[in-house]
C-alpha cells in the first residue's frame, strides 16, 4: 500500500469512525422513526413501479428533472412524483408549495449503472411527511427499507470513498430547515426556461413533469398563468452568474435561507421563483461576512464567507473544496468534492463577484457583517 | 461498532470526570425567563454531568491540576495555541491538552466550546431550540458539522425535554465571557 493510498484508507477510516458516533442511534432519531405511518418494508410496495416488481414505473408517477441538482457525488438520478388523483398543489406562495395528503415523491440514486438507494418522501397527514430510504439488493431485484440510524459505505463510488445511506436525522436536517420539506420540486426547480449553464442538470424529457404541464393539466392551484408565460429565471448579469447563484441555491440555500432554522446565520443562498438581481440577496448576506468558523492559518475571528476577488480568503469555497466533517459544505450527503463546480465558484469569486461589487451590491463601505457559525 | 466507540471515547471521558470534582461557581443572575429552581437543577446537572471536565480548563495548582474556575466552561482558552498534535502509534490513538481542552485523534483537533452566553463566542445567540437541536443530533444547530470527540453528546442527547431545558437556562444564567475559541482542524487533505 503507498503512503498516499494508506493516508486515504486512514482518513477514511477515520470519517467512518466519525460518522459511527455521529449516527449513533439518538431520542430523536427513534422518535423520527416511530411516527403513526411507518413506510413499506420494501420499495415494490411502496406504489413506485407498476407490476408490484421495479421493472416498469407505474404511469401514475411522473418523472421530473430539477434544473439546479443537489450534488451527491456524481450520482445519476431518477425523480418521480406522485399526485393524488383530483388534487392540486397549493401554490398560493409560489416559492413554498402546499402539496395534498398523499402526494409522494421518490429519488432513485444509482453509481457505475447500479441502482445503490431509493428514497421516499411521502406526505402521510396535513402536517406530517414519511421520510424513508430503501438500499437495493445486491440482484438489483428490489430495495429493503434503511434503518432510521442509515446505513454507512453501502456502494464505493470512488477509490476510498463510499456512499451512505443517510439517518432520518440527516434527511430532516435538509428537509424540514425551509418553509417546505420539497427540495427539488419548485417553482425556479421545474422551470422551463431551463439554465443551459446549469452543473449536472439532466435534460428535459417529453414525459416529465414541468412548470407549464402541471400548469396544462390544472395540477396548481391557482392556475398561475405566469408559470407558462414568464417562467422563473434567476436574474444574473451573465449566465456564469446564473449558474453559479442556481448551484449555491440548490445545494446551500435548503439550509442557508432567510427563514429557516439556521436564519440567524444570516447567509441566504436560496433563490426565489421571483425576484429581481439573484446576485443581491447572496452578496448582501455573504459578501465580506465574518464566520466563526475559521479558515485554517487565519486568526481567529478575521475570516470571511465570501470575498470578492479572493477565492483563497472565501470560507465559502474552502467548505465547498473540503470533504472533512469538522469543514465540509454540505456537511452531509456527500463525501467527494463537486470539481465542476468549485472551478466555477473559483472562477466567479475571482472576477464575477468584483463586479457585483462595483455595481455597488456590496454591503455598505466598512460593514463587515455579523458573524456566522 | 458504536458501542466499541463508545467505550473508545466516552468511557475514558467519565473515568477522568470522575477523577476531578468541579465545583461550578453559582449563576450571578438568573435569565428573566427561567425560574431559580430550573437554573438551580441546571447548576446540578452541569455538576453531575461532568461538563466543566473538558469546557473549564485545568490549571496546575498547588495540589496537581485542578479546574480553573475563573474560566468556569468558557472553554479552550483562546490564547493557547497548540502546536501540532503528536501523531497517534499503535493503540495510543488520541491525545489530551494539559488543560484538557483540547484533543486530537482520528477526527483532527477538537476544542471545547464556550459555554457561557458571550453573544460573540459563546451562546449568547442560541435560543433553546439550537442548543437541544444540537445536543439531540450531533450537528451544530442540528444541522451543520458533527460535534466533536469526546463530547458524549448522546449522553446529553437522553435527557429529558425538562432537564435539557434547565441545562440550557443554567448556562444562559452564567456571566458572558468573551473567549473565542479555535476552529477544529481537520485531519490532512487535499483540498484543492
Amino acid at each position: 500500500m503507498t503512503r498516499r493510498t494508506f493516508a486515504a484508507a486512514a482518513s477514511a477510516a477515520a470519517a467512518m469512525l466519525l460518522a459511527a458516533v455521529v449516527t449513533a442511534g439518538s431520542p430523536a432519531a427513534m422518535a423520527a422513526g416511530a411516527r403513526a405511518v411507518h413506510p413499506p418494508r420494501m420499495l415494490s410496495e411502496t406504489g413506485l413501479y407498476a407490476d408490484g416488481e421495479t421493472r416498469r414505473i407505474d404511469p401514475a408517477n411522473r418523472p421530473y428533472s430539477p434544473q439546479y441538482p443537489l450534488w451527491t457525488d456524481g450520482a445519476a438520478k431518477a425523480r418521480w412524483v406522485r399526485l393524488p388523483a383530483g388534487t392540486t398543489i397549493d401554490v398560493r406562495n409560489v416559492d413554498a408549495w402546499t402539496f395534498p395528503v398523499g402526494t409522494k415523491f421518490w429519488k432513485e440514486f444509482a453509481f457505475g449503472g447500479r441502482r445503490v438507494e431509493t428514497r421516499l418522501l411521502w406526505k402521510v397527514s396535513a402536517t406530517d411527511w414519511v421520510f424513508a430510504s430503501y438500499v437495493w439488493n445486491e440482484a438489483q431485484t428490489d430495495a429493503m427499507l434503511a434503518p432510521a440510524d442509515g446505513v454507512p459505505g453501502v456502494a464505493e463510488i470512488a477509490p476510498g470513498k463510499r456512499h451512505s445511506i443517510p439517518s432520518l436525522e440527516d434527511c430532516r436536517a435538509c428537509h424540514d430547515s425551509g418553509r417546505t420539506e420539497v427540495l427539488g420540486f419548485n417553482a425556479l426547480q421545474l422551470s422551463t426556461d431551463r439554465d443551459p449553464g446549469a452543473f449536472h442538470a439532466d435534460r428535459i424529457a417529453p414525459e416529465m413533469v414541468t412548470l407549464q404541464t402541471l400548469v396544462e393539466e390544472r395540477r396548481v392551484s391557482p392556475l398561475r398563468r405566469e408559470f407558462v408565460t414568464d417562467p422563473p429565471r434567476i436574474d444574473a448579469a451573465d449566465p456564469q452568474t446564473r449558474a453559479v447563484l442556481g448551484y449555491l441555491s440548490g445545494n446551500c440555500g435548503a439550509c442557508h435561507n432567510a427563514s429557516g432554522p439556521l436564519a440567524n446565520l444570516g447567509l441566504n443562498f436560496r433563490q426565489p421563483a421571483y425576484a429581481p438581481n439573484g446576485v443581491h440577496a447572496v452578496a448582501r448576506s455573504a459578501l465580506n461576512r465574518v464566520t466563526k468558523w475559521d479558515l485554517p492559518g487565519q486568526m481567529p475571528g478575521t475570516s470571511r464567507a465570501l470575498v470578492a476577488g479572493d477565492p483563497d480568503h472565501s470560507a465559502l469555497l474552502y467548505r465547498m473544496r473540503s470533504r472533512r466533517p469538522s469543514s465540509q459544505m454540505p456537511p452531509l450527503g456527500t463525501v467527494v468534492q463537486d470539481r465542476e463546480a468549485v472551478e466555477a465558484v473559483e472562477a466567479w469569486i475571482a472576477r464575477q463577484a468584483q463586479a457585483c461589487v462595483r455595481s455597488g451590491c456590496a454591503l455598505p463601505e466598512g460593514t463587515q457583517g455579523n458573524t456566522v457559525r | 461498532m458504536r458501542s466499541r466507540i463508545a467505550r473508545l471515547f466516552l468511557i475514558p471521558a467519565l473515568a477522568f470526570a470522575a477523577s476531578i470534582l468541579v465545583s461550578a461557581q453559582s449563576a450571578p443572575t438568573a435569565s428573566p425567563k427561567a425560574s431559580a429552581a430550573s437554573i438551580k437543577r441546571g447548576e446540578y446537572l452541569v455538576r453531575i454531568g461532568g461538563c466543566g471536565d473538558c469546557h473549564t480548563p485545568l490549571k496546575l495548582g498547588p495540589n496537581g491540576p485542578e479546574p480553573d474556575m475563573a474560566r468556569a466552561l468558557t472553554g479552550h482558552p483562546s490564547q493557547m495555541a497548540m502546536p501540532p498534535a503528536p501523531a497517534g502509534a499503535g493503540p495510543w490513538m488520541w491525545t489530551g491538552a494539559a488543560t484538557n481542552t483540547a484533543f486530537a485523534g482520528p477526527w483532527g483537533v477538537s476544542f471545547t466550546a464556550n459555554l457561557t452566553p458571550d453573544k460573540e463566542t459563546g451562546l449568547g445567540e442560541w435560543t433553546f431550540d439550537m442548543f437541544a437541536a444540537t445536543m439531540r443530533t450531533g450537528r451544530h444547530q442540528g444541522k451543520g458539522r458533527p460535534i466533536l470527540p469526546p463530547m458524549p453528546y448522546p449522553n446529553v442527547a437522553a435527557m429529558t425535554e425538562s432537564d435539557m431545558r434547565d441545562l440550557f437556562n443554567y448556562l444562559q444564567s452564567l456571566p458572558p465571557v468573551h473567549n473565542k475559541v479555535p476552529s477544529p482542524v481537520d485531519p490532512p487533505e487535499e483540498t484543492r
